[in-house]
């Protein structure tokens, strides 16, 4: 009884398995598939009759995708510096240092993680607009120097359970605030600084609607948003789509496969996606 | 240099507080508290970006009353939410049950049915169209391996929006993570009780797992919530900017035509505050609903 149900599960699990791979493996393949006559077949072919390695040399020569990698990592990476940092800072005033109403504003900042993305999306373009920096990558850099509730929440809990004494034989020995943030705080706090830089990289990575209210030009665009009119100008070339896609995906995998027990440690402790 | 190490070392630390959480507030001001009053104020005017913005009172909200738009916008995210919602939770729930049970090689199963998550969402959409092609896509040929001659998904009114929710089970790993994480805060002597007392597998999960789980679903619930009444790139790229027939136009997608493609940001404004009200009012109910029913007696 007890075998046959172990059975069962691992079969169910196997072939739960293949399901959810399944998209990734259509993608590979067709990905690597020659052409119309190739791609519009009956029954699909899961492994193409050739390999076309080409398509992915081809896709990076019919759009600017280095223009693209470079706009997306220069919005990604600052953006998880500046992030770290600022929340980084935020969340130590929060978990060492007393000053008046120091609760109630972390309240608020707990409550400004319910405030919808959409409610303050006007309001901030029509500032950016005034600003003349519309169709540039500042509206998708800049806020992030200023702290983001989640983070700050996540590391004033980290920074809780470091054990307060450590700071006070600091403080004899004369050192500044800054100076106990810096040398001992943030290098303790250095798992969860990784899992918000990795969680940081995913979303600034993939974000679409900023890059698409905000971007203009073609110079400007962000990966994401590139893949999106590669797909209106080559809607039916799937095999060039699906190389793009790939392309599109794989650094997001990438980082995913090298940092994953970061990434799930961090939403298993903080029980957020 | 002086004044400062002048203070006493209670005001100095007050201070350098207060310094600390300065970029916070600072944002605070400018990117939320700031934005959200000014949302409400844009509801109120016509304003077209370039240009002063022109006073018009409640016409954007009685506007909003009469149209059919608004209307269908507000049944694609509902009936997408009723859809999609409970789906990724019993996904979500089932997964981690299975990886639960002692199961050799987790990590592998862990990481396979959470890579899904990590895709970025436009190379998901991008994908999907494809899996879905009604002819030459690889979903309908697995159905019709089974006997089942597959819809034409993406391109019929009845059947986008379901497509979207199943698309949305691929990327239930990150609500496994979760109930995964759920399930190891529950003492294994709860289940070995209910065993010694002669419990079936069935009755465990009901009367044990479910409401020990129920702060988590609790949380995923409200979370997903929020997520999925913001639906915006699924509607925008698979239904190709919210088609067919407005059948996949979500309520941010119309949201985003009336700002940036007519730019009429006074109606914008009025749809988005209407949404975050919706959005307020629901999470309160959910709360208010749950007090009964979600268990603490683990945390």
């Amino acid at each position: 009884m007890r075998t046959v149900k172990k059975v069962m599960q691992y079969a169910i699990l196997v072939l739960l398995a293949l399901v959810f791979m399944m998209p990734f493996l259509w993608m590979i393949s067709t990905s690597l598939k020659g052409g119309a006559d190739d791609l519009f077949t009956y029954p699909p072919q899961i492994i193409p009759k050739s390999f076309h390695w080409e398509n992915y040399r081809k896709v990076l020569s019919m759009y600017p995708w280095g223009v693209f990698l470079k706009n997306t990592s220069l919005i990604t990476f600052i953006s998880m510096f500046a992030t770290l940092l600022s929340s980084a800072m935020v969340a130590f005033s929060f978990a060492r240092l007393r000053f008046p109403g120091r609760d109630k504003i972390f309240f608020l900042v707990l409550s400004t993680m319910m405030v919808p993305y959409y409610t303050t999306l006007i309001p901030q373009y029509i500032l950016f607009s005034k600003l003349g920096w519309v169709n540039t990558l500042k509206p998708l850099i800049v806020p992030n120097f200023f702290g983001a509730a989640f983070y700050i929440f996540l590391l004033r809990q980290h920074f809780m359970g470091i054990p307060p004494e450590l700071d006070d034989s600091a403080k004899i020995d004369g050192a500044s605030t800054m100076r106990i943030f810096g040398s001992i705080y943030l290098p303790l706090a250095k798992p969860a600084l990784i899992t918000i830089g990795i969680l940081q990289f995913m979303s600034a990575w993939s974000d679409f609607i900023g890059p698409l209210i905000y971007l203009h030009s073609e110079k400007n665009y962000t990966l994401t948003l590139a893949l999106n009119t590669f797909r209106g100008i080559h809607y039916t070339d799937w095999h060039y789509l699906m190389a793009g896609t790939m392309m599109v995906a794989l650094p997001s995998l990438i980082f995913f496969f090298v940092g994953q027990n970061y990434i799930i440690g961090g939403i298993t402790v903080s029980g957020i996606k | 240099m002086g004044s400062v190490s002048r203070l006493t070392p209670r005001k100095r630390e007050a201070l350098e507080g207060y310094l600390f959480i300065s970029p916070w507030i600072i944002g605070f001001l400018v990117f939320t508290a700031g934005p959200i009053l000014a949302t409400l104020f844009i509801s109120f005017t016509k304003w077209q970006v370039f240009g002063p913005p022109e006073w018009i009172g409640l016409a954007n909200y009685a506007r909003m009353i009469h149209d059919p738009l608004f209307y269908q916008s507000l049944k694609v995210t509902g009936f997408f939410t009723l859809l999609s919602l409970p789906l990724g939770l019993a996904m979500g729930l089932a997964l981690a049950l299975l990886l639960f049970q002692d199961v050799k090689g987790l990590s592998i199963f862990r990481t396979v049915f959470y890579t899904p998550s990590v895709v970025p969402e436009v190379a998901t959409a991008t994908l999907w169209i494809w899996i879905y092609n009604p002819e030459f896509g690889i979903f309908n040929y697995v159905l019709s391996k089974f006997g089942i001659s597959g819809p034409e998904w993406l391109y019929s009114t009845e059947w986008i929006l379901p497509a979207l929710a199943i698309m949305g089970i691929w990327g239930a790993g990150s609500t496994m993570v979760i109930y995964l994480a759920g399930l190891q805060n529950i003492p294994r002597v709860y289940w070995e009780a209910a065993t010694v007392d002669g419990a079936s597998g069935w009755q465990k999960f009901w009367s044990i797992t479910m409401p020990l789980l129920s702060p988590t679903t609790f949380f995923l619930f409200v979370t997903g919530l929020i997520g999925s009444l913001q639906t915006f790139t699924a509607g925008y790229i698979m239904g190709g900017g919210g088609g067919p027939l407005n059948a996949s136009l979500f309520y941010t997608l119309y949201m985003y035509q009336q700002g940036w493609k007519w730019f009429n940001m006074g109606y914008a404004s009025a749809l988005s505050w209407t949404l975050s009200l919706i959005i307020f009012a629901l999470t309160m109910l959910v709360i208010r609903a749950s007090r009964a029913r979600v268990n603490y007696d683990l945390i």
